[in-house]
This record gives structure tokens, C-alpha cells and sequence, in this order.
């Protein structure tokens, strides 16, 4: 056995903006042991249904991530319409499907970019954010935000898009898929690329299913289970299956998102070519009174939103289990026996979020 | 709720008593705990095709728990919700399995009583354990060590934020 030392990552590093610190355990170069500790901007959002209504609390989740923020006001509001037996009209359930398909494209471009920053392809990292903020762009087009967009409440959505705006953004993401076909080439093809990705935190079938993998990370690793097949919003008036890669490894995860990216311009354009007319709210009224358990596929994976309500304006619990926080386990097995130099491009590979996990 | 999701997921409204084809294999579900574990009236919910609620009492939770985990393919634990009851804690384990059905587990315990860990079942289930504990004060048998979470190293023991009656100290009650 070498010599084992302790080296401390974080909470404040080169390649993640967001605070998660990792006690590694080494011998020689070897990481044995990775000892996690998170919770350094933990903001207590579930405490907040003592002080805020329960309309009010759809801004609270639009607000738990910066990157994936829609999905998460759509997941609450889902929960809220279930509690209170609310029928949201068929339009909204398309925008809200569209709106989530843009978001995951805008997150996937992002995780695209830093992971290319991370192994020092800076080019790469620019195209990325390039094609990320045309996309971002539409988002503010449609909805007047750009991340928090602040345009789904309990009910159905706050604005409409007519259907000659929607035509146009359609085809504006189609062309934004060739460019992404340049990206794909780069990060599938690319021999640097390969090296720092390939045979890189394995993590097999059944480890990932055991420790509650979600999202890419799950899929890469061969299990098909994406919660948007279980068909909430439009999603049941879509045709798409799971993308799955088989190797478990950090090119695996690599390709799932970037094949997801291919994916969603697709959903993107099934939904506004499927959309009805009609309204896109209807007026809700009394208070939720039950519980429900909403769950939504965000771009990191399954989020879990639970709510409570007594009939009160107040809900009397809400809970959210995001993604990253499923992850977290499997990135402690996959460190495991990694090289120290891989460390931080395992850290990014499960696409952390610790922003939606210190809700 | 698209026409679609209500097919996919059989909704139902409040007081409907009439089964749908979609709530078949929900029913058969919830019809196979009640008649293993002789559960009282009102312990099993089928909320809708998707969603069952079975509320059991600490002592038969263990086997209730370990039928439902290994016996009826609920091999997702999806995440832990605790709940202040007042002189109890709520624990709600949000089981599921392929195709969408989820089982809802709920049961109580008295403040200040242990519960047994998951984790032999969910070895992922340790950060949930940890939540439950830092934010409501749970008492868990049997979870691995590891570091607290969520709350800071300074944070105080025996100060738990989500319990209903607590109430932020120091600058933190103007906020």
C-alpha cells in the first residue's frame, strides 16, 4: 500500500462556478476514497411555504436552478394542478413541452462548453456557448426571460406564442442543428477529445441502478428510463425513445447529451407542428387540499417535486429531490479508483448542479 | 393535463369509484398488499393509474417495506420526504418501477424514536437519511457515517430548521 495523503477539492475550483468540496483520499495518484460535503449555500426554499402562498411558491421553483429553471416551475405546478384536480388546456401543455425542450437545449450547449473548457478546448467551449445563446435568445423572444422565465403558473402559462413566431423559431432551431452536428463531430471524433473522455469513470449497468442514477448518467450506462415516456405535458403526443449509450463511461455521457441535443431540436419541432389552438390558462380557484407527486425529466435527469397542501393558501410541506442530488452517489463510486488528472472531468460528467441541490 | 397523460396515467376525479382499464394493474397492486398485510380501511389510496399510497404502522412498515421492494419490482427509491406531524415524524418513502407506477410509503415515528435505515435496501438512500436528519431531526438506525447534510459544520445539533415550530435566531428573523 502507498502512502495515503488527503488533498481537499473545493468547495472553490477551477472548473465548476458552484460549491462542492470533495475530501479525496490518495495513494500515490490513485483516488481510494472521495468524502463529499455540500450544503455551503444550502437557501432553505422548503421552509418558504410557511411565508408564501402556494401561487406565490411558482416563482420560489423558478428560482431553485439557473440553468433548468422552467422544468422546475412546471414539475411544482404539475404537482399543485394534480392536488387540485386542474385541467390545464392542451396549447399550454405544448408550449410548456416546447419551452422545456429549449431549456434542455440551452443546458446541454452549457455542460457542452465548460466540459470542452475543462480538458483546455477553448475553441470549443466558444462554439458551444455560440450556439447556446441563439437558443437563449428564443427563450427571451418567447417568454421575456431568458433562464428564469417566469412564464408557468398553476393553471397553464402566462403567455402564448402565436403560431407564425413559433413556425420561425422552429426554423431557426433546425439550422442551429447543423451547426450542432460540427460540435457533435468535434466532441465524438476528436483523438484529444477520446483521450481525456474514453474508458474515463465507469460506471457499469448495475452500480448505476443501485445508487439511484438519473438522467444522461443513468442511460449512459444502458437503462432506458427517461420520465418524459411516461407522458406528462404533450409528451404523449410526441414520438421519441430513450437515448442510450451502453459503455458507462465519460464518452458515454458525453454522447447521450449531444445526441439529446439531436433529440430535442426534433421535439421541438413535432410539438409546434402538433400544437393546438385554443387557451393557454384556465383561472384556478380554492386551495390545494391533498399531496401529489409530480415528476419531470430535466436536463440532469428525474426531478421530484412533492406537495402538500390542507386546504389553506400555505402548503403544509414541499419537496424537491433534483437530480444532481440522485448523482451524487454514483460520483463518489466512480472516483473511486480514478486518476487524480480525471477528477475534475468526472465531477463535471455527472453535470452537477448545486444550485437545484441546495434548493 | 394533456387527453394523452390523462390516458397514460388513468386520472380519475375525487370520488370516482368506477375503475379504468389503465388502473389495472394499480389495483392489482394495492389488492395484493391488502390482502398480504391485512391493512385497516383507508391505509392503501390509489390516487390515480400511476400513483399508490400505503400508510403502515412502524412495526409492520420492515416487512410491508421489503415486499414492495423486492417482492413487487419497486426497485427506484426516488427520494425520502419528512414531515413535522406535531408529536410525530412523517416519512414518506417514494418508491418506483418501470412503466411509472409509484408506491408511496408512509408511516410514522415519535420524535425522538429511531427509525431503520434504507440504505441495505438503497445504499443511495444515505443522503436522504442525512437530510432527514440535519432538517427534522430524525433519528436513523443503522445509516452509514458520513458528513452532515445540509447544514453547515457550525450549524448547531439539535437545531432543526424544518420542524414547524422553529424559528430563525439572530439576524435571521428579520428576513
Amino acid at each position: 500500500m502507498g502512502t495515503r495523503t488527503v488533498i481537499p477539492f473545493g468547495p472553490q475550483h477551477p472548473v465548476l462556478p458552484e460549491p462542492i468540496h470533495l475530501d479525496l483520499v490518495l495513494e500515490d495518484e490513485k483516488v481510494v476514497e472521495a468524502i463529499p460535503k455540500i450544503g455551503y449555500v444550502h437557501r432553505g426554499f422548503e421552509k418558504l411555504v410557511e411565508k408564501m402562498d402556494f401561487n406565490e411558491l411558482v416563482y420560489v421553483a423558478d428560482r431553485i436552478c439557473g440553468i433548468c429553471a422552467f422544468i422546475h416551475s412546471m414539475a411544482y405546478c404539475q404537482g399543485v394542478e394534480a392536488v387540485m384536480s386542474v385541467e390545464v388546456p392542451p396549447r399550454a401543455e405544448f408550449l410548456r413541452t416546447i419551452w422545456s425542450e429549449l431549456a434542455r437545449l440551452s443546458s446541454h450547449l452549457l455542460w457542452l462548453g465548460l466540459m470542452a473548457d475543462a480538458f483546455g478546448f477553448e475553441s470549443l467551449f466558444m462554439q458551444s456557448f455560440r450556439i447556446r445563446e441563439k437558443i437563449v435568445d428564443m427563450l427571451e423572444e418567447m417568454t421575456g426571460g431568458r433562464i428564469i422565465l417566469g412564464v408557468c403558473r398553476v393553471g397553464g402559462v402566462r403567455r402564448d406564442v402565436p403560431n407564425d413566431a413559433l413556425a420561425d423559431i422552429v426554423r431557426r432551431v433546425k439550422d442551429l442543428g447543423v451547426e450542432m452536428h460540427r460540435l457533435a463531430d468535434v466532441f465524438l471524433q476528436d483523438d484529444s477529445v477520446k483521450h481525456r473522455l474514453v474508458g474515463v469513470g465507469v460506471l457499469i449497468r448495475d452500480q448505476a441502478a443501485e445508487l439511484g442514477c438519473v438522467g444522461p448518467m443513468l442511460r449512459a450506462s444502458g437503462v432506458s428510463r427517461d420520465t418524459r415516456t411516461l407522458g406528462y405535458a404533450a409528451y404523449g403526443s410526441v414520438d421519441f425513445a430513450p437515448i442510450v449509450e451502453k459503455d458507462g463511461d465519460s464518452y458515454a455521457r458525453c454522447a447521450v447529451r449531444i445526441r439529446e441535443l439531436f433529440q430535442s431540436v426534433d421535439l421541438v419541432a413535432q410539438a409546434a407542428s402538433k400544437i393546438p389552438g385554443g387557451e393557454v390558462g384556465v383561472k384556478v380557484s380554492g386551495y390545494p387540499e391533498g399531496e401529489y407527486h409530480s415528476r419531470c425529466e430535466q436536463p440532469r435527469g428525474e426531478v421530484i417535486h412533492y406537495v402538500k397542501g390542507d386546504g389553506t393558501r400555505y402548503l403544509q410541506r414541499y419537496r424537491v429531490r433534483t437530480p444532481t442530488f440522485a448523482n451524487i452517489p454514483a460520483l463518489l463510486r466512480m472516483l473511486q479508483g480514478c486518476e487524480l488528472a480525471d477528477v475534475p472531468v468526472l465531477v463535471l460528467t455527472i453535470d452537477p448542479c448545486i444550485s437545484c441541490t441546495e434548493r | 393535463m394533456s387527453d394523452e397523460t390523462r390516458a397514460a396515467e388513468g386520472v380519475f376525479g375525487a370520488g370516482s369509484s368506477g375503475s379504468t382499464p389503465a388502473e389495472g394493474p394499480i389495483r392489482s397492486i394495492a389488492a395484493e398488499l391488502q390482502s398480504k398485510f391485512s391493512l385497516p380501511e383507508g391505509a392503501l389510496k390509489v390516487q390515480r393509474a400511476t400513483r399508490l399510497w400505503v400508510e403502515v404502522d412502524r412495526g409492520s412498515f420492515p416487512q410491508v417495506f421489503d415486499h414492495i421492494v423486492k417482492g413487487m419490482g419497486f426497485c427506484i427509491l426516488c427520494t425520502i420526504t419528512g414531515l413535522d406531524l406535531g408529536a410525530d415524524l412523517g416519512l414518506i418513502y417514494h418508491l418506483a418501477r418501470e412503466g411509472g407506477i409509484m408506491a408511496n410509503v408512509k408511516t410514522r415515528v415519535p420524535k425522538g424514536e429511531a427509525m431503520k435505515s434504507v440504505t441495505p435496501y438503497f445504499p443511495g438512500a444515505a443522503i436522504y437519511e442525512a437530510e432527514l436528519e440535519d432538517l427534522l431531526g430524525a433519528q436513523i438506525d443503522g445509516k452509514p457515517q458520513g458528513p452532515r447534510y445540509p447544514l453547515p459544520e457550525d450549524w448547531p445539533l439539535g437545531d432543526h430548521p424544518l420542524l414547524k415550530d422553529w424559528k430563525p435566531k439572530g439576524a435571521a428573523q428579520n428576513v
